[in-house]
């Protein structure tokens, strides 16, 4: 099926190239080199990015076992099904303890719906990426955007990215996205549950999933009831409060059904974010976000080397025998590092330009 | 500056339609013990599937599982498959092998083949094994 030929050391281009003329291993490479991160992930950005921002993004998020992961196989098939070519991003937690992971996500799309690995002409116009958080959640905030672009440039859309909506990173992935999808089933208190976790606040399409079960209607109440009183308390700050109000969609993927109205939701939450003037709004915070998580990355590196250097280690010898105070090592670091702080009220407008 | 190493990225699957997916489910975490990503496909997988996943997933390793006496065929059939998709990733047999089907397996260009008594450090460096040599 490989369309291009492709050497074992293909450089980044001769990948790129080879994975825009639908070589499913070179782009299968890329997604690696931007996981790995550094110069690679950054060339591969510089790349994408012409290429890129026709994709409808798309976050799945919600607890644990909700069903996430089989309701985007069930997206996926409708999705290419109905002449779309969906790409799938899943990001599974890794072990804290050993840096393994178990990437599960992948069965359970298909194990429902053989058409996902049966039929090619499901296969042939998607893309599944599994991918580990690695503990280190800053990491994950760098390559999630970079491989959400790297879809978007070869075509794949929507780009569908699921997380477990527990930690505060996965949370922010989702909340970047066009459309945040959040996942409800029947059981324990779930819609309280998903208001601690933050996710009542970035949800544009709420799903009660697992609908053949009892109690689904009491989670389509209680999330009506949370979302009347967010309405009437005014912390309803979904998009800058202009009164859109997330639909509840009752889905069974198990069974299969309901997921044409899930998908229904949520392109008529993408029409709505552009009869409000709110999709570049959206796209603005995703950006912001990126930027501002690539500056910590970049911070972070050089703190690290700071810290390692001729004048980093004397400062800690200097705390270590009494002579200087940690915030005064610190502050000299940052000044060696950075300059002396921004004054306050200083107009970057009037530095010169190079 | 330079990216960080990845762990090792291994698909497991099971080919055709045996069963039994204990001996597989232990594998899974045997690897995750030892650092390294599975990328579990479970049941009922076909040559084609498991290239599939294979090729979006950029694995460093096939893991099949076996104990239905197919692998004679299903072995050199997913090595085929490999090759015709132009991928040159090992695959390491685990599960029931006769002694005597061990050496034409590995000369059909299997990795490895591994035993049900294997200890959790041999699978864990048959793969390391396998994904250095095929370098
Ligand atoms: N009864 C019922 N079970 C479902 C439904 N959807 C999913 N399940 C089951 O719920 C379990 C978890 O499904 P997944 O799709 O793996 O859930 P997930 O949210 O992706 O799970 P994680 O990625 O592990 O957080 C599986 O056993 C599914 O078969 C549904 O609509 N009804
Ligand atoms: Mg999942």
């Amino acid at each position: 099926m490989a369309t291009t030929k492709l050497s074992r050391n293909a450089s980044i281009d001769e990948l790129y190239t080879a994975a825009r003329g639908g070589n499913r291993r070179a782009l299968g490479r890329l997604l690696t080199l931007v996981e790995r991160g550094g110069r690679d992930a950054e060339t591969i950005g510089e790349l994408a990015n012409p290429d890129a921002g026709a994709a409808h993004i798309v976050g799945i998020t919600g607890a644990p076992g909700a069903g996430k992961s089989t309701l985007t196989g069930r997206l996926v098939v409708h999705l290419a099904g109905a002449g779309r070519r969906p790409a799938v991003l899943a990001v599974d937690p890794s072990s804290p303890l050993t840096g393994g992971a178990i990437l599960g996500d992948r069965i359970r799309m298909s194990d429902t719906t053989e058409d996902l690995t049966v039929a090619p002409e499901v296969g042939d116009r998607t893309f599944i990426r599994s991918m580990a958080t690695r503990g280190h959640s800053g990491g994950l905030a760098l390559a999630v955007p970079l491989a959400v672009r790297l879809f978007d440039a070869m075509g794949y859309d929507p780009v569908i990215i699921e997380t477990v909506g527990v930690g505060q990173v996965e949370v922010d992935v989702v909340a970047a996205a066009d459309t945040a999808v959040v996942v409800m089933t029947p059981g324990m208190g779930d819609a309280v549950q998903a208001n601690k976790a933050g996710l009542l606040e970035v949800a544009d399409v709420f799903v009660v999933n697992k609908a053949d079960r009892p109690g689904a209607n009491d989670v389509r109440r209680d999330l009506d009831l949370m979302l009347d009183l967010s309405h009437l308390t005014g912390q309803d700050t979904t998009d800058g409060g202009d009164g859109y109000r997330p639909p509840i969609v009752m889905c069974s993927a198990l069974e299969g059904t309901g997921e044409a109205d899930v998908w229904a939701a949520v392109e008529a939450h993408l029409i709505s974010l552009d009869e409000r003037g709110q999709r570049l709004r959206r796209r603005h915070h995703r950006i912001r976000t990126e930027v501002r998580a690539r500056m910590s990355q970049a911070l972070a590196n050089r703190i690290d080397e700071a810290m390692d250097s001729d004048v980093g280690r004397e400062l800690v010898a200097h705390v270590t025998d009494g002579a200087l105070s940690p915030t005064g090592a610190s502050a000299k670091l940052l000044d060696a590092l950075l300059g002396p702080q921004l004054e306050p009220g200083l107009d970057p407008r009037s530095e010169p330009r190079s | 500056m330079a990216g960080t190493d990845l762990p090792l990225r291994v698909v497991l699957a099971k080919l055709g339609l045996d069963g039994h997916d204990r001996g597989i489910k232990v594998v899974a975490r045997i690897l995750r013990d030892a650092g390294m990503e599975v990328i579990y496909l479970g049941l009922r997988q076909t040559t084609d599937s498991i290239v599939a996943a294979a090729e979006q997933e950029d694995a460093d390793a096939i893991g099949l599982s076996m104990h239905n006496a197919g692998h004679m065929t299903l072995g050199p059939n997913m090595v085929k498959a490999l090759r015709d998709a132009e991928l040159e990733i090992p695959v390491i047999i685990g599960g029931i092998v006769p002694d005597d089907d061990v050496q034409p397996l590995l000369d059909a260009g299997i990795a490895a083949v591994l035993g049900p008594g294997a200890s959790a450090e041999e699978v864990a460096q048959t793969v390391r094994d396998a994904v250095s040599a095929a370098v």
